[in-house]
């Protein structure tokens, strides 16, 4: 599937914020001094923003408000309207906790269940379709929720850092540990799932026998239907994303996470951004590697 | 909306006889032809850069061709036109987050409102066929719309009110009909035939048939050799001096 940038950014950032807001809304990090705003605004930006990049995947933006509408069908749809309700309830929370330095615990948990709706609304938009079993043959919520929730806790402990609270930092590490497991179950189970993987091949796609191959493409150029579902990588870009992504995404971070118990919590910001560099590059390749069984027709095996 | 409608029993749709068809995209031109030009509400099929050097654009009907190895005899070459199949569990209404795509009841033709399409595309990623394109130009998702504003159109010569893919074929390989009703001249078709949906696996229950290739004729023989009928078959004299000179080989 082709890697758009604006669903790179979206996926990415609205995890990062959400999980966030789950860890704020369920009480971690320290109640007072400039903590709280600075973490608060920092999940609503990561969170919103991730939101906005997604608007600009469409091609007709003016109708975006209509994504509300139909969430009794549609995961697309259910994670707009979860996302709108996560980040108000989350803002009321934020608010409360600015103005009265106290933490409503109803409000930060309904903040933290909506925020774990939302992230698990965004991965089914990709696990519902049939068509492309590399998302919905593996457990691709659990790799969405996972990601989200361990950058959250990483984004938390790095923001204490600065602020020179250190407690519970070394959470990071078990937090970059399960997310890193994660990361490699997912693509074990993805390896294996190509685009024949749920039983479709060029003969069921033709339903003219076993043997068939393309003889002749509709069309002499490229089209909207090679661009998008027809995407391919060659193996050695691959190789140097996912290199790129357990190094930076995991290895990396998870070597800061040890320096900064030992000398200072900032280096955990380091730390956060380097691990959102890396799962970007993973992110790439989870679209990039995703084969659509459209693409049988022609004749790709 | 985007929940798929109670069946009403009218399933219109496609038969495409795979052993008519000479691939000669006449279908798949009309289409384009009416669908940028007809009088439906929709924008028109949008191109891109379409006399440069790089020209694509928006199709609802693409004809595909295929060399078949059949287990006796020689390759078969099958022309393989593809449109929307009209599903009756059609993942591409389902996941619609605006309810821009949807199915009518009344018929089961599966259409797209583009005045509420946001462009996000997700409906062509649900789709296992490639049914559906997005036109650059517009900004919205296009599909074959089974020439909705032909059939029931009553400013149309009776002939006319059918779709434009159909009403083009010149070698008479595609129908159009009520695939709902077990009684109608399609259905029949499909009885006979054993006419068949592709990808049944994906579970999206499609309504158009296809008509699969009839088994060619066996020849114990093997395939006859065109070139050497038409050789002259020199005797005699004639015969004598081409051996003679090396010719008639």
């Amino acid at each position: 599937m082709h890697p758009a940038p604006s669903l790179i950014l979206f996926t990415v950032f609205s995890g990062l914020g959400l999980g966030l807001i789950v860890w704020l809304g369920l009480g971690s990090g320290p109640d007072g001094g400039p903590f709280g705003p600075v973490a608060c605004l920092a999940a609503l930006g990561s969170a919103a923003a991730g939101g906005a990049f997604s608007t600009l995947h469409l091609a007709n933006p003016k109708n975006a408000w209509r994504a509300f509408s139909q969430w009794r069908s549609s995961w697309l749809s259910r994670e707009a309207c979860l996302m709108v309700a996560a980040l108000v309830v989350f803002a009321l929370y934020a608010g409360v906790w600015a103005a009265t330095g106290e933490r409503w615990r109803g409000l930060g948990f309904s903040a933290a269940a909506l925020a774990v709706a939302t992230v698990h609304a965004t991965a089914m938009i990709y696990a519902q379709l049939k068509t492309v079993p590399a998302w919905s043959a593996t457990p691709t919520p659990a790799l969405f929720l996972g990601l989200s929730l361990a950058g959250g806790l990483l984004a938390c402990r790095a923001l204490q850092g600065v602020f020179g609270e250190s407690d519970g930092l070394w959470h990071a590490v078990p937090a970059l540990l399960a997310a890193g497991g994660l990361c490699v179950w997912w693509t074990a189970r993805a390896a294996g799932a190509g685009r024949t993987a749920t039983g479709s091949s060029v003969a069921s796609a033709t339903g003219l026998g076993r043997r068939v191959r393309s003889f002749e493409a509709p069309h002499t150029g490229r089209n909207y239907l090679l661009d998008e579902m027809a995407f391919r990588i060659g193996r050695k870009r691959a190789f140097a994303l996912r290199l790129i992504g357990a190094a930076a995404g995991f290895v990396v971070p998870l070597s800061l996470c040890g320096l900064a118990l030992v000398v200072s919590g900032w280096v955990l910001l380091p730390a956060l951004v380097c691990h959102v560099a890396g799962v970007m590059a993973l992110r790439w390749l989870f679209f990039a590697e995703a084969q659509h069984v459209q693409a049988l027709y022609y004749g790709e095996g | 909306m985007t929940t798929l409608p109670d069946a009403s029993g009218v399933k219109l749709g496609l038969v495409i006889d795979l052993d008519i068809c000479v691939g000669c995209h006449a279908c798949a031109v009309s289409c384009k032809e009416w669908n940028t030009g007809g009088t439906d509400d929709g924008a028109p099929l949008g191109d891109r850069d379409a006399y440069g050097a790089d020209p694509s654009g928006t199709w609802l009907n693409r004809v595909h061709t295929y060399e078949v190895q059949p287990d006796r005899g020689p390759a078969q070459i099958v022309h393989f036109p593809k449109s929307c199949l009209h599903c009756e569990d059609a993942p591409c209404v389902t996941v619609c987050p605006t309810g821009a795509s949807y199915k009518r009841a009344a018929d089961g033709i599966v259409l797209v409102n583009e005045d509420a399409c946001m462009g996000c595309g997700l409906c062509a990623w649900a789709c296992p066929y490639g049914a559906r394109e997005m036109d650059a130009a517009a900004g919205v998702m296009k599909k074959c719309t089974l020439c909705v504003d032909r059939i029931y159109n009553r400013n149309l010569p009776e002939e006319d009110r059918v779709p434009a893919c159909v009403r083009a074929c010149p070698a008479g390989a595609r129908h159009f009909g009520d695939l709902g009703d077990p009684d109608s001249a399609v259905s029949e078709l499909v009885a006979e035939r054993g006419g068949y949906g592709p990808m049944h696996e994906q579970g999206t229950k499609p309504v158009n048939r296809y008509l699969p290739p009839r088994a060619r004729d066996a020849h114990e023989t093997g395939p006859v050799r065109l070139a050497e009928l038409a050789e002259p078959q020199a005797k005699g004299f004639l015969g004598w001096l081409d051996r003679a000179f090396g010719g008639g080989d």
